[in-house]
């Protein structure tokens, strides 16, 4: 579904991403870990086409298509989902209305007929129950004055209604409690399909308990350094990236 | 920043939707400005000889003053030996109702997606149409005359209400105001007059669509809207001119008279032809608006979309005469290209427990100048008085500008008066994220501003919200990134 190969990308000019490999298949969770500034969100938002990241070398096809010559909307509207690590407010437009036009643009993409607004509510309502959402908080100005909870649980009902064949989730779990952490990881999990694919960017194992991955990547200094299954992830819980660190700094 | 101004390009190059003409045979006035075309109109217009020495009176006093240099707007001057005062297609004879209006008159407005044929248009609303210096029609007349309610040109009212016109004209603003309502005094040619007797609620909105179709022609209109005590009603204007190259001049007045209770709504918007891109053309909308709260308990309140034009120069205010009055302002005022606006309120403040609210959303985008001017003055025997005001600027691209000029007077210790002021520039963040979700840059641009100007765009009468919220989105096409 995914393939990156040999990806570089560069922000004003000091590079980030320095080749990076990856393959995703239906079906599959990766997580990509890894330490501070190691390059995790920058992979995320090269994905989905971040005006700032300058991709200087390297190959990404989404669904046999170059994902690069793409516009961030196109990708969108191809399947590409990414969860904000931090969702922007914009003040005024209701997330009703918000992802009703957002909804109607991508079905217009795909040659699908706009949703009516008796359609779209009631596909709504059938999409809040996945997150626990409140219909009061998706007649408020989006993302304006919500909790860090509320922030991310709209992110994963966004996704819910959009339907996209790759999520990529951003520090999801970033400024959860346990409690929206489960409520967030249940939405995806149940979002999970044999034809869909997700990405977890992360900081912790503990995400990790919730979203079970089928893969475990480190990145470090814009490569993946080591790759393995879910136990890495909690082999890197108990010992930390230190060792990762010596490893890859002596191999230089 | 690159992409930013790329993006900018494009939104800019959007064509006015408005500017055709049409040609028709004209009955016109001489160009330029004197006595003698003073009489000329008046003659036209077959006035009494009360109005034509109003005219006079303040065509003299015209002569001795000096255009204003205040406002924060430049723009060559204006000569006003080359314009023509009176401009009307000519009509065999004149028309006693609809059916008998020229059918070309009519077809202008059906292009412009204003229909004045009663059984098409829709129950609610009640339009007067005024093309250059004249009314050529006016609906619903006979349904609101059971009510007791006028609603019709300015020239007829003049005619068949003259102790009312009397009464009332330069009432809120004299003659001698200042220069562009002294030049509208001396010249006026036509407008909207409506009564709304004691009591009564307006049912259906009331409003007048104005164009200038005919070359160097300016258009002096006056609207007068007196609402007697515990009345009701809602009164919207629009207007569009032809792309032309050289500028045409509009000068204005509305003035608003409310009784006891009595309560008027003002919406406007205004899309005359902006110039296009490099700043040729467009018109020049010198404007004077005030209402008066006379009675305890009136309100008036003013909401204006302001899109059009290539200089602004407005400020709808509101005389809190009464006690316990209430004024209101609701602007969203969008410049591009090299628009410039200046414009704001008067809020001023004589009664008791007198309440003022004033929202101003300012947005800039293209290489245009956008001002807030406004004054808050609370006289001395205005205990109590509260104003609020509210002034935001959104700014788009980087060669765009937005200034607040804000006046405070404060004569009475006890008045409470807030201002609260923000600047934002639209962000890449924001249109990022509508872009991530699958909304193109456009769109995305549209929601955002829509957003932004939805406390004003909420104060319109639902129909005219609509059409003022694609009205913004066309006015920005192309603008942001």
């Amino acid at each position: 579904m995914l393939t990156i190969k040999n990806l570089h990308a560069a922000v004003e000019g000091t590079p980030i991403l320095r080749g990076i490999n990856l393959e995703v298949k239906p079906g599959e969770v990766h997580a990509i870990m890894g330490p501070n500034g190691s390059g995790k969100s920058t992979l995320a938002s090269v994905l989905a086409g971040r005006e700032e990241y300058e991709v200087t070398e390297g190959e990404v096809t989404f669904k046999g298509k170059d994902l690069l010559d793409l516009t961030p909307e196109d990708r969108a509207r191809e399947g590409v989902f990414l969860a904000f690590q931090y969702p922007v407010e914009i003040p005024g437009v209701s997330s009703t209305n918000f992802l009703r036009t957002a909804l109607n643009q991508v079905r217009e993409y795909r040659g699908q007929e706009p949703l009516d607004a008796v359609k779209f509510l009631s596909l709504m309502k059938e999409k809040m129950k996945l997150v626990e959402i409140d219909q009061k908080l998706l007649s408020r100005s989006l993302n304006e004055g919500f909790s860090g909870g509320e922030k991310k649980r709209n992110e994963i009902f966004q996704m819910a209604m959009l339907e996209p064949t790759l999520s990529i989730l951003d520090e999801t779990d970033s400024g959860l409690d346990i409690d929206a952490l489960r409520i967030v990881s249940n939405g995806v999990n149940q979002l999970k399909s044999p034809d869909t694919a997700t990405i977890v960017v992360t900081h912790y194992q503990r995400l990790l308990e919730y979203i079970v991955p089928d893969f475990v990547h480190v990145l470090y200094k814009g490569q993946i350094v080591k790759s393995g299954t879910k136990d890495l992830a909690l082999e890197l819980e108990a010992k930390g990236y230190d060792w990762i660190k010596e490893e890859v700094d002596a191999a230089v | 920043m690159s992409k930013d101004n790329q993006i900018l390009e494009e939104f800019t190059s959007k064509d006015y939707e408005h500017g055709w003409s049409v040609n028709y045979e004209a009955d016109e006035a001489p160009l330029g400005l004197n006595e003698e075309i003073i009489r000329w109109i008046s003659a036209k217009k077959e006035e009494p000889q009360w109005l034509l020495d109003w005219r006079l009176k303040a065509f003299r006093a015209w002569e001795a003053m000096e255009e204003p240099k205040w406002a924060n707007v430049t723009y060559p001057k204006v000569d006003f030996q080359k314009l023509r005062y009176y401009s009307a297609p000519k009509q065999t004879k004149k028309p006693k109702s609809l059916d008998e209006i020229d059918p070309e008159l009519l077809a202008i407005y059906e292009r412009l997606g204003i229909s004045l044929n009663e059984q098409k248009r829709l129950q609610g609303i009640a339009v007067d149409a005024v093309l250059d210096s004249v009314s050529v029609a006016t609906t619903f007349k006979g349904t609101l005359a059971k009510l007791g309610i006028v609603f019709c040109s300015f020239s007829e009212a003049v005619k068949e209400h003259p102790e009312l016109v009397k009464k009332y004209l330069g009432s809120v603003v004299p003659m001698t105001d200042n220069y562009y309502a002294a030049l509208n005094s001396a010249v006026f040619s036509d407008g909207s007059f409506c009564y709304i007797p004691k009591g009564v609620r307006c049912p259906m909105e009331l409003s007048t669509y104005f164009r200038i179709n005919a070359a160097n022609t300016g258009q002096f209109e006056r609207t007068l809207i007196v609402a007697e005590d515990e009345s009701y009603v809602s009164y919207l204007e629009g207007c569009t001119a032809p792309q032309r190259d050289e500028n045409q001049l509009h000068a204005a007045v509305v003035e608003i008279y409310a009784g006891a209770h009595a309560e008027v709504k003002y919406s406007t918007v205004q899309n005359w032809f902006p110039g296009d891109k490099d700043g040729k053309g467009g018109i020049y909308n010198f404007v004077t608006k005030r209402g008066i709260c006379a009675g305890d308990h009136s309100k008036i309140s003013w909401t204006q979309v302001e899109t059009g034009s290539a200089v602004t120069w407005k400020y709808p205010s509101c005389i809190l005469k009464g006690d316990n009055s209430i004024g209101e302002f609701y602007s969203v005022a969008v410049t591009n290209n090299m628009q410039q606006a200046d414009t704001g309120t008067k809020m001023i403040h004589i009664g008791k427990n007198t309440k003022s609210r004033i929202v101003s959303k300012g947005i800039s985008a293209g290489k245009s100048q956008n001002s807030y001017r406004g004054q808050v003055q609370v006289m001395k025997r205005a205990s109590n008085a509260r104003n609020f005001s509210q002034c935001d600027s959104l700014l788009m691209g980087d060669r765009c500008g937005a200034h607040t000029f804000p006046y405070i007077d404060i004569q009475n210790p006890s008045a409470k008066v807030e201002h609260e002021a923000t600047t934002s520039k639209i962000g890449e963040d924001q249109i990022f994220y509508c872009n991530q979700r699958g909304i193109s840059t456009e769109d995305a641009v549209a929601l955002i501003v829509n957003g932004y100007a939805k406390e004003v765009l909420n104060q319109l009468p639902m129909e005219f919200a609509v059409e003022a919220q694609k009205l913004l989105a066309l006015t920005l096409e192309g603008s942001v990134g």
